[in-house]
């Protein structure tokens, strides 16, 4: 936490010399009676001075939450006044002492003066110097932030996709959808409007936050009814929604990598097939949410694939992951053998009331 | 020309097209039985004994590859000649790659008409020259006749399961985390006891042969046995091709343990390893030729 990067320390060093420069200059058209070498000598000692006070005193300073590496609030405004303090007095002292030219004034009211406008200069100085350092590292602070997030948020959606749109599941439903315009048109429709469906959510759900679970659960409809297509009787499926829990919003496709993971490792390897239930309800307390896929496939324990397969331990860290990050904690997925063969996994969210 | 033939696919409408297609590009054969998984494939072509075997790939249960090999080794050659083999898969880059760089032909879904009657004249081809062959050998010396006509199918077959094979290689290789063809080879087969707790550390050159069985496949030294839960399938790209063979659908040993190779009255191979003399370890069909006296 106390990490001091000096690379840093040593560009904010440099910037500040460039300011006391500047402010020399200033100081050199208000008093014209000593030299340039003389001002700046005074204007690098107070200048120097506050910057090392605030940029080493920050560091016991801030919290972590502070953007940027600066201390926010009464803490910032403390330092800047303790730095600019310092900055003069001692700053004033050593410059007296390395210059040696007292303040040079002829008359003790002229010199009570001059103290005065120096103490103006150091103090404006000081604070734009201050906000300057302190809004910069917020900015960047924030920008960085804010393309970290979206780097991760399009690596995910990358991600997603590419396990929702696997080739292997769109050419086979192609493959069956070109026999079935040969055969049955009608049914030849019905599915290809299910696609349509499928690809639209699929690519778009990716940029949605939320929808409500009734969306959810036609989604899931879509894609069952695909695979049933496919894999004919040896898909049955299931979908129970109680009217009252239709209208929560959830994340979409949360649902889509159990649903495929159960077609996937459950019942595409077993040859009698099986069927997948979808059931939501409402815990006993009534703050929860309870979403329950179970199949009745060869279950996870005996799918030497399930643990090695990539795709799909990425798919259900993915839903773990989006889970934490929307509801926190109270947000679970739970994944575990059924007693009579199959596998249930439970998704767990709080109930949003309206 | 008549033929009989099998199909085993598990999807019913691509089965049901496949069928269609077959009947249209080729009006004169018979389909015998079509199947939906790789089990039923197995029982209805040794029962009904089709002259050529339409095999999609993925299927639930065993897979078009399993199904191939349990067919080569149980099929009676003496009643009639290995079937004309042709394998289905979906669209998968792998498979397209690794078949189209050994030029074999290959059924792809969706089935293309025009694609398909290649296929269809090339299998008409070899089951004309196959019976051809027979005849002449049935001339000249009756009892060798089927022997070498079953090794050159046998020799077509292990082509065809090879390319099949190193198609999912490659697919499991590209998925992230797992080592495949052309990557380093094992040095330790790392098995855990049955509590879990110990991990062993088994190097690869102490093991004498894997076995498959069921979920498991079994690590046998000359000492030891070993259960690990990965799939012999992933293994193999992981082992040095000249020093483990492949003799079995389920078996992978290493050759220079290999001390005898035992012919037994129905004509099936059997060997016996150093370290491990109490056991005798069945060659498949597919892989005799690698034990033919020179």
């Amino acid at each position: 936490m106390m990490k001091i990067d000096w690379r840093d320390i040593l560009r904010h060093g440099l910037l500040v010399v460039a300011f006391c420069f500047a402010i020399a200059a200033v100081i050199n058209s208000i008093w014209p009676h000593k030299s340039y070498v003389q001002h700046l000598g005074y204007s690098m000692c107070i200048g120097l001075l506050i910057w090392l006070v605030i940029e080493f005193g920050r560091y016991p300073l801030r919290r972590p939450q502070d953007p940027g590496g600066w201390p926010r609030g009464w803490r910032g405004g403390a330092l800047t006044v303790a730095g600019i303090v310092v900055g003069y007095y001692a700053g004033s002292a050593l410059g007296d002492w390395l210059i040696g030219g007292g303040s040079g004034a002829i008359s003790s009211a002229d010199a009570q003066h001059d103290q005065r406008v120096s103490l103006a200069i150091t103090v404006l100085a000081g604070a734009l110097g201050s906000y300057w350092f302190y809004s910069r590292g917020h900015s960047s602070a924030l920008a960085a932030r804010v393309s970290a997030a979206e780097r991760d948020a399009s690596e995910a959606r990358l991600k997603l996709l590419e396990t929702q749109l696997e080739p292997h599941m769109l050419f086979n439903t192609l493959a069956n959808l070109r026999v079935l315009i040969a055969t049955d048109p009608p049914r030849a429709i019905a599915m290809l409007d299910r696609l349509n469906n499928y690809l639209r959510a699929t690519l778009s759900g990716s940029r949605a936050l939320t929808h409500p679970l009734s969306a959810e659960f036609e989604r899931l409809g879509d894609y069952l009814a695909l695979m049933a297509v496919r894999m004919g009787e040896r898909l049955r499926f299931r979908l129970d929604l109680p009217p009252e829990l239709a209208g929560q919003l959830v994340p979409p496709l949360i649902l889509q990598p159990l649903v495929e993971n159960s077609i996937r490792h459950g019942l595409e390897p077993k040859v009698e097939g099986g069927e997948i239930v979808v059931r939501a309800q409402r815990s006993d307390d009534g703050a929860l949410m309870r979403i329950e896929v179970s199949d009745t496939g060869i279950g996870i324990h005996d799918a030497p694939s399930a643990a090695a397969d990539a795709s799909s331990s990425f798919g259900l860290g993915h839903v773990r992951e989006r889970l934490a990050t929307v509801y926190g904690a109270p947000g679970r997925l739970d994944i575990g053998p059924l007693p009579g063969g199959g596998t249930r996994a439970i998704v767990q969210i709080p109930l949003n009331r309206p | 020309m008549k033929a009989t033939a099998l199909i085993a696919e598990d999807e019913p409408l691509l089965a049901q097209a496949l069928h269609a297609e077959l009947r249209a590009a080729w009006p004169a054969l018979e389909v015998l039985a079509v199947v939906a998984d790789g089990r039923s494939a197995v029982r209805e072509a040794l029962e009904q004994l089709p002259q050529v075997l339409f095999l999609d790939i993925r299927m639930p249960g065993l897979d078009g590859l399993g199904a191939a090999m349990e067919i080569a080794d149980r099929w009676p050659a003496g009643e009639a000649p290995l079937p004309q083999l042709v394998f289905v898969t979906a669209y998968d880059e792998y498979a397209v790659q690794a078949f189209d760089a050994q030029a074999i032909d290959y059924v792809r879904k969706p089935v293309q008409p025009e694609r398909l009657r290649r296929t269809v004249g090339r299998v008409q081809q070899a089951l004309a020259a196959a019976e051809q062959q027979q005849q002449q050998q049935q001339q000249q010396a009756a009892s060798r006749a089927p022997a070498e006509l079953l090794e050159q199918t046998l020799g077509e077959w292990r082509r065809l399961i090879g390319a099949a094979n190193a198609a999912g290689a490659a697919g499991a290789a590209d998925a992230p985390g797992a080592a495949g063809a052309g990557g380093p080879l094992l040095k330790f087969i790392t098995a855990s006891d049955a509590g879990g707790s110990t991990v062993h550390m088994v190097p690869v050159q102490d093991v004498l042969y894997f076995e498959a069985a069921d979920k498991y496949v079994r690590v046998l030294t000359a000492q030891r046995e070993f259960l690990i839960r990965t799939p012999l399938k992933q293994l193999l790209p992981q082992l040095d091709p000249d020093t483990f063979w492949q003799v079995h659908r389920a078996v992978v040993v290493r050759s220079d343990a290999i001390e005898q190779v035992q012919r037994d009255e129905a004509g099936k191979l059997w060997l016996q390893l150093r370290g491990r003399p109490q056991e005798k370890i069945v060659v498949s069909r597919l892989y005799a030729h690698l034990f033919r006296a020179m």
